[in-house]
């Protein structure tokens, strides 16, 4: 349509008492969903807290805590013949010194063992026993002396090194990492946008319109599918990717866990929401009720650090929950029915949030 | 509308409504007639906004009836949210949504109505379709507001202080587009707490006071039952020589003279007659006269006459 034209309105006024075509986008749900949505995806402060601020927790985290190759030790030796027979060994690294910088080195910590000539040809090591690599040092320096004299071991032996993909700290802390993610974007999103919406008046404006009040509540679950997609797909396809961390479960299974768990801390984010009137006083809740989650159910370190007695109730915990089912899935490769009492979890605070929360809703 | 063309579009019986510590609205009774612009003007804390809101749906009265487009929100909710057009006091639409994706979230709750850029051409906002409702000034946003009620094509626009907080240019832009509502023949509730939006807008006016309602008529009716035509202000005397106020009211002409801080206000049937009279009265007093204006007498001084105090006052 032309912008000059000037539309006859009366003939517009008629046109519209006709029934309309009606599209898909033209049901309420779908455009609740569309503005959840939108406002999201223009909240750049959202954007980060979301999407790569895990990211950036996950790769610094995977750097700082990476798998450094066994360190080599540093020794001295006085003597050429010494150092020769030392150097056999490939985890230390001999210098050649005259005795009185060997000396040196060894009390500043330069070098952790010092190997000097002893009379009638032993060999003498100076070191200090209460330090780990110094102790080390000795074994691997005695070794190789011993070996160059001519010394073969009675049995044979070798080595199978761990450092496969799936044991590491990165392995561990990646669905800790998405469990946490889950839980942070579903009860900010949900908490944030309702409060503000009911301090803005908004929402009793939107109650006062024929919009179906199920329609309003459904599109924020319904925008939170349409995001996990993204968001669990970046902290785990960023984990794939640098870190090889492998999902061993049905991918099926991960979906469900994660809708599953999403909708729970969404629930709890619309029980936290549904009578505050101030963005203060549900930051405020929204911070009581996460906080024990961070430290309790090892999102960065393994909850059965704590208490025996207190396990019963860190297991009842919505993240516990999440994260150890997540963990089976992707470390261990379990299906969903070895998941039961963490499904069984997520379920309960689905319902009960959901239960309650609706009782207690404030539209205004 | 024929099945109600014949009856009043809004009955309100008895209202009662308190809150903890405050009787909002007591014993209330309206009658709002199809087609009509009709308008609550009161004082801030009148009540107001509680009968709107009461007549919305949105608030359940203590007591009393509320009959709304010949249907009952016990019984018809579903039905009559459909009808209505509704502008909130002071709503904040989501800053982050543009024009046109606000209006057409409220198109998308109603069966029937415009498309959602004829309704935003409609209130003269199709430059800013695309503009986020946060970069919007406070007139664009009143409109913008009005857009979402008239996406519905409603039979009823209910418009709780439309114009509060906006400049002159801005409150006259949207009562033009209030007129081009009434044209068709359709129903209005307003409040206010301007008596000349009252007077420009509304065919009959209820002015209401602590939840009651203390008078009702054509705003001309009003004027005409409880003032004079004119109104004369001045200011007179020092604290010397006072101003002998009982012979003022013993002048032709005069119906009653009130004093107010420094100024006195007089109701006259006649300038010319009562003010030459004033000017000898003063003479005779030999009081000198400091300022003097004359105005017709407005919603202000039918609301100041029956309660003695102004609308805006708190």
């Amino acid at each position: 349509m032309s912008d000059n034209t000037i539309p006859d309105l009366r003939a517009r006024e008629a046109a519209k008492k006709a029934p309309r075509g009606t599209t898909l986008a033209d049901h309420p749900l779908v455009q609740l969903t569309l503005v959840r949505f939108r406002e999201f995806v223009r909240e750049p402060e959202a954007l980060f807290w979301v999407f790569v601020f895990p990211i950036l927790l996950a790769a610094g985290l995977g750097i700082a805590f990476r798998n450094r190759p066994a360190e080599v030790l540093k020794i001295a030796a006085v003597t050429p013949e010494l150092a020769q027979s030392l150097r056999q060994e490939k985890l230390l690294e001999v210098q050649l010194l005259e005795s009185g910088a060997a000396e040196e080195a060894l009390r500043t910590g330069k070098v952790a063992l010092l190997a000097a000539p002893g009379s009638n040809g032993a060999v003498e090591y100076r070191y200090d026993d209460t330090n780990p690599e110094a102790r080390a040092a000795h074994m691997l320096a005695d070794r190789a002396i011993q070996r160059a004299a001519g010394r073969v071991d009675p049995v044979s032996t070798s080595d199978q090194l761990m450092r496969k993909p799936g044991s590491r700290y990165i392995d561990f802390l990646i669905p800790g990492l998405l469990g946490m993610n889950l839980m942070g974007s579903a009860i900010w999103s949900m908490g944030f946008a309702i409060v503000d919406s009911r301090r803005k008046k908004l929402l009793k404006r939107l109650v006062a319109s024929p919009m179906p009040r199920h329609h309003y509540l459904l599109s924020f679950l319904l925008s939170r599918i349409l995001l996990l997609v993204v968001e669990v797909g970046a902290l785990l396809g960023f984990g794939a990717l640098l870190f090889h961390v492998p999902i061993r479960g049905s991918l099926l299974d991960l979906a469900v866990l994660c809708i599953l768990g999403s909708f729970s801390f969404s629930a709890l984010g619309l029980l936290i929401a549904s009578r505050a009137r101030t963005i203060e006083a549900a930051s405020g809740l929204m911070n009581v009720v996460m906080m024990p989650m961070w430290i309790a159910s090892g999102v960065f370190f393994s909850s059965q650090n704590f208490p025996g007695v207190m396990q019963p109730f860190i297991k009842a915990l919505p993240l516990t929950a999440v994260i150890d089912a997540l963990r089976a899935n992707i470390l261990q490769g379990s299906n969903l029915a070895q998941m039961a009492p963490q499904v069984g979890v997520m379920a309960f605070w689905l319902v009960i949030c959901f239960a309650l929360a609706l009782k207690l809703f404030r539209w205004r | 509308m024929p099945e109600i063309a014949s009856r009043s579009a809004l009955l309100v019986h008895h209202l009662r409504k308190a809150y903890k510590d405050v009787i909002a609205v007591d014993g209330l009774d309206l009658e709002v007639q199809t087609g009509e612009c009709f308008g609550l003007l009161g004082p801030n804390g009148a009540g107001k906004t509680t009968t709107v809101e009461i007549c919305e749906g949105l608030t359940a009265p203590d007591s009393g009836d509320v009959e709304v487009l010949g249907q009952r929100w016990s019984s018809n909710a579903a039905q009559l949210r459909q009808r209505l057009g509704i502008q909130l006091q002071d709503t904040q639409l989501s800053e982050k949504l543009t024009v046109f994706e606000t209006v057409r979230l409220f198109r998308s709750f109603f069966r029937q109505g415009a498309e959602a850029h004829e309704v935003i051409a409609r209130v003269q906002l199709e430059e800013k379709q695309k503009s986020r409702v946060g970069d919007l000034s406070g007139g664009q946003k009143q409109r913008l507001a009005l857009a979402c009620a008239l996406v519905g094509d409603p039979d009823f626009l209910f418009l709780d202080e439309p114009t509060t907080g906006l400049d002159p240019q801005a409150r006259r832009q949207f009562w033009e587009l209030i007129e081009e509502f009434k044209q068709s023949g359709r129903t209005i509730l307003l409040t206010t707490h301007y008596m000349d939006e009252a007077e420009r807008l509304c065919d009959r006016v209820a002015i209401v006071d602590h939840g009651r309602e203390i008078a009702l008529g054509t705003p001309r009716e009003l004027i005409a039952s409880t003032c004079a035509e004119h109104m004369v202000e001045f200011t007179a005397g020092s604290a010397s020589k006072a101003l002998d106020v009982p012979a003022l009211r013993r002048i032709e002409g005069v119906r009653d003279v009130r004093t107010e801080n420094e100024a006195v206000l007089m109701q006259v049937t006649q300038l010319h007659t009562s003010v030459p009279a004033l000017l000898a009265e003063l003479t005779r007093q030999n009081v000198p006269l400091t300022e003097l204006r004359t105005h017709s007498a407005t919603l202000e001084d039918v609301f100041v006459t029956l309660t003695g105090r102004h609308l805006r006052d708190e």
